[in-house]
């Protein structure tokens, strides 16, 4: 179906960002697009701030030796870096800012289902922030992201305060996936069946459904720690009676499904990304759509294999290696299906692509390595060594946050109607992608060699390639700052774009661009499905190939 | 076949195969690195060829609307599931190995504390940080900690296992070759994690026996332990089973336990190692050193079937090294050994020197 050229009617009221002026009407604003703006503020500060953290760990090991700070420093900052990354960009991001903007425009709503427990959510992240990263600055927490009992129950150093902070954003990342949830099954328009639903809202739906169903295990788990830490009942503790596994189990039962968390939106925005350049529909759309689901419900299955040498019982180990292998078939489904898109396309390589196939490449590599760990002799030398490092930045980098990237440059002209420097954005995305595998490729092999994570200093024979690793993180930054200023730039000066520059058959570009406060003047009657490109009125001609 | 190993393993920036066990899962690792990365490039070409062949040639350009037909999906499925299904079948069976000492090995007790690795010889002698070990003879690991989770890793070996408060956990391997291998704890542990290292030392059979026989006869302490471990109310450098029962008499085991097969409040420990044990729920488990020391820390957790729930924990009363030297002593009471009583002399019997 070609986009109806949004009418006379709609361009005569002003857009959702200058309908009203002033901080006090953002602040008490309940458009989902405004809500989003605020998530990418947010979000983005979150990411400098632990990007600075990352700097600052790959300044200290460029020496075998103390470099820049000494070791209780260096295990605050790995914390910080790990808790800010995570809890306040990785999990929020993408659901936060491009879920919240483009899943009424593509449901064809006004809003979401709960405006005001949407923003809401805006309000609990950033108290849980603050809180959090208060408690960490303050009482130095050096206990790592994952809190690993019985070290995080007898630190000296206070834990309290972070775990309350992730708490609170827990529940807000409650709030945002019962809101998304609710608003695909209520406020879908006329003619939207499941079957025509664009793949961004399956795959948002399915990260929803983990959101609901898992953080409660992580609030309940980051309670017991601080009841156990500040009250001193054995929990977790053996001297105090309890199980020193227990947390490891319940910890991960949240924290493996949180990964897909992380990736699945990053999966919804490249399904999109992929039919608007290819110019193509989807290759196998119910796979992708259903695959979605699948990882959504097996990777609830699969925590154990972080505990593979944690002394669990051999056959506990085996099944959760043979399931963890299914999480990566669905993966695979999608990879192929991705790939399979682009043939008898019409490829526009643009900065947005160009990120696509960063996630893609990144995603496959990443994804296999993950493969190879679950294998679950090979994870015994790798487990806790650089190589699960190296691995779990290729999905979360690699993947994810070249999909964000796509997803900002792509919708970038949808968000705010202006353009930004092509030249410049190519340019850096080449920068990004060069400097991510400097910095990670260089770590699988120090995992290979059985360097340990979390060292503050490390014998000489590691030291070449944490040079490199240094080099590489030093470009990634550099490509993320140029990236920064030529964003900015557009908003001030960037070309005006008109409402749908990249001629992208998707549900959301029915609408000007930026939107108006009411995304559409009457409710939209849906004929076929989005990333038509067949210019066939009812879908043209079907090929099938050979 | 072996310069392939080496030019592999050097690729990969692998350290040396130490154990027998290394050079098995580095051709795991060689077959899923190679599988992996065809596969993988094979899709990177794939879309690098599409882009070309189907570069946009007009601005707003349609296309033909393509659907997948079945067997598109069957394949997009089973040719990864097969691969990594086959990758599993190999590597498991590789980790039940691992999981399982062979009969023969030889028990070294391995306690991990914030920031360094003690060993103990059941009969002595003990170290800090140097891990001594024949070539060519199975070695059981014993694991424990007195703080918090360590892991005891030495990538030589492709060996890692968590170090837990509370419990034993156990691990193996046959050192091939004499050589010097990096310990490293892998789990993080605060300020020192990073500088708990250590050393196996892995010495031909025949000078470790040597050094072995000369460690015992000698009563001084050995040169590399300056620093009894009196606050633990154990001296692991002397035989750990005299004071195994020691310390049994000290906390009163014998009140309840007997030694000797007769039957009293608690179950009797003579040839109680390694037997199967019936439980109250009904399940039958083997009493191995992790159930051992489990029903000193956890006496509620598996009643044996018959007996009451009255034993009181030794959680925080008992140290590591003392739950060690108890388990030792019941190991010991076995009606075909020898004697029942307690020995005076090494439990191995003394290899002869050269």
């Amino acid at each position: 179906m070609p986009p109806s050229p949004p009418s006379e009617a709609v361009y005569n009221t002003p857009n959702y960002l200058n309908a009203e002026a002033g901080i006090r009407s953002w602040l008490t604003t309940r458009d989902h697009k405004r809500i989003a703006i605020m998530y990418l503020v947010l979000t983005v500060s979150a990411f400098a701030i632990g990007g600075i953290f990352a700097l600052l760990i790959r300044l200290e090991l460029l020496t075998p030796g103390p470099t820049i700070m000494d070791a209780a420093t260096y295990n605050r900052m790995f914390t910080l870096h790990g808790v800010v990354m995570i809890f306040l960009f990785m999990i929020p991001a993408i659901p936060g800012i491009f879920g919240n903007f483009l899943l009424p425009l593509m449901l064809g709503a006004q809003d979401v289902a709960f405006p005001r427990i949407n923003l809401f959510t805006v309000y609990l992240y950033v108290i849980g922030a603050v809180i959090a990263v208060w408690g960490m600055v303050q009482g130095g927490t050096d206990t790592g992201w994952t809190f690993y009992t019985p070290y995080s129950t007898t630190t000296v150093t206070t834990v309290a305060p972070v775990l309350l902070g992730a708490f609170i954003i827990g529940m807000s990342s409650i709030l945002t996936g019962v809101n998304f949830i609710v608003t695909t099954h209520t406020l879908r328009a006329p003619g939207l069946t499941w079957m025509r639903l664009p793949l961004f809202v399956w795959a948002i739906y399915a990260t929803s459904i983990i959101q609901v169903l898992a953080t409660p295990v992580l609030g309940m788990t980051l309670l017991l720690v601080a009841v156990e830490k500040v009250f001193g009942f054995g929990i977790f503790d053996p001297v105090r009676g309890g199980d020193p596994i227990l947390f490891q189990h319940l910890f991960w039962f949240y924290s493996h499904p949180a990964v897909y968390i992380m990736v699945l939106p990053a999966m919804a925005v490249v399904s999109e990304v992929v039919q608007a350049f290819a110019r193509k529909n989807i290759f196998g759309y119910k796979a992708v759509a259903f695959s979605s689901l699948g990882i959504a419900f097996v990777g609830f299955f699969v925590w154990g294999h972080h505990l593979f040498t944690s002394g669990q019982s051999t056959f506990a180990s085996g099944v959760f290696g043979v399931l963890s292998m299914f999480v990566g078939i669905f993966t695979a489904i999608k990879v192929f299906n991705w790939t399979a898109t682009l043939y008898k396309g019409a490829i526009h390589v643009a900065a947005p692509f160009v990120y696509f196939l960063g996630f893609l490449y990144f995603l496959m590599f990443g994804g296999l390595t993950g493969i190879a760990l679950s294998t679950v002799s090979l994870d015994v030398h790798w487990q806790d060594t650089y190589f699960v490092v190296a691995h779990f930045h290729f999905i979360m980098v690699g993947a994810t946050i070249m999909a964000f990237l796509a997803a900002l440059h792509y919708w970038w002209p949808k968000m705010f109607g202006r353009m930004y420097s092509e030249r410049w954005a190519l340019a850096a995305a080449v920068l990004v992608i060069l400097g991510f595998n400097a910095t990670f490729i260089p770590q699988f092999l120090l995992g290979n060699m059985g360097m340990p994570r979390r060292y503050y200093s490390y014998p000489e024979q590691f030291w070449p390639l944490n040079v490199a690793s240094t080099a590489g993180a030093s470009l990634l930054a550099f490509g993320f700052l140029i990236v920064l200023i030529y964003l900015v730039t557009a908003l001030v000066s960037g070309e005006v774009s008109g409402p749908n520059p990249w001629g992208s058959r998707g549900y959301e570009w029915n609408t000007p661009s930026p939107p108006n406060v009411q995304n559409f003047p009457e409710t939209p009657l849906i004929t076929g499905s989005a990333h038509d490109y067949t210019d066939e009125p009812g879908g043209g001609e079907v090929a099938r190939v050979h | 076949m072996n310069e392939l190993n080496e030019l592999m393993r050097k690729v990969l920036w692998l350290p040396e195969q130490a154990s027998e066990y290394a050079a098995s899962v580095d051709h795991l690792h060689f077959f899923v690195f190679l599988v992996s990365q065809l596969g993988a490039w094979t899709v990177v070409v794939t879309t690098l060829v599409f882009i070309v062949r189907y570069r946009k040639r007009r601005a707003l350009q349609s296309t033909v609307h393509v659907e997948p037909r079945a067997i598109h999906e069957v394949v997009f499925i089973g040719l990864p599931l097969s691969l990594f299904l086959l990758w599993f079948a190999i590597g498991f069976p590789q980790y039940v190995t691992l999981q399982t000492p062979p009969r023969d090995a030889r028990d070294v007790y391995v306690m991990a504390k914030k920031w360094m690795w003690k060993f103990a010889y059941p009969g002595g002698p003990n170290s800090t940080d140097v891990l001594r070990v024949p070539a060519g003879r199975p070695i059981r690991l014993l694991l424990t900690s007195r703080d918090v989770i360590h892991s005891f890793f030495v990538p030589a070996l492709r060996l890692k296992q968590d170090v837990l408060p509370g419990r034993y956990t156990q691990t193996w391997f046959k050192a091939t070759q004499p050589g010097h291998f990096q310990i490293f704890c892998a789990e993080y542990c605060g300020l020192g994690h990073s500088s708990m290292l250590g050393e196996v030392l892995v010495m031909p059979p025949d000078e470790f026996d040597a050094w072995m026989d000369r460690e015992r006869s000698s009563n001084h302490p050995s040169a590399q332990d300056e620093q009894p471990v009196s606050e633990e109310g154990v001296d692991i450098r002397g035989n750990l089973l005299e004071q195994g029962r020691r310390i049994a008499v000290v906390q009163g085991c014998f009140k309840c336990h007997s030694v000797d097969g007769s039957q009293h409040i608690g179950p009797t420990w003579l040839d109680l190692y390694n037997a199967r044990v019936k439980l109250e729920t009904g399940k039958t488990v083997v009493a191995d050193e992790a159930y051992l020391t489990r029903s000193m820390m956890e006496p509620a957790a598996d009643i044996v079937a018959g007996y009451k729930a009255v034993m009181p924990t030794f959680q925080g009363k008992l140290s590591a090294p003392e739950a060690a030297a108890i388990v030792e002593f019941i190991k010991s009471l076995r009606t075909d050994a020898p004697s029942a009583a307690p020995q005076k002399g090494p439990i191995y019997a003394p290899i002869p020197a050269k």
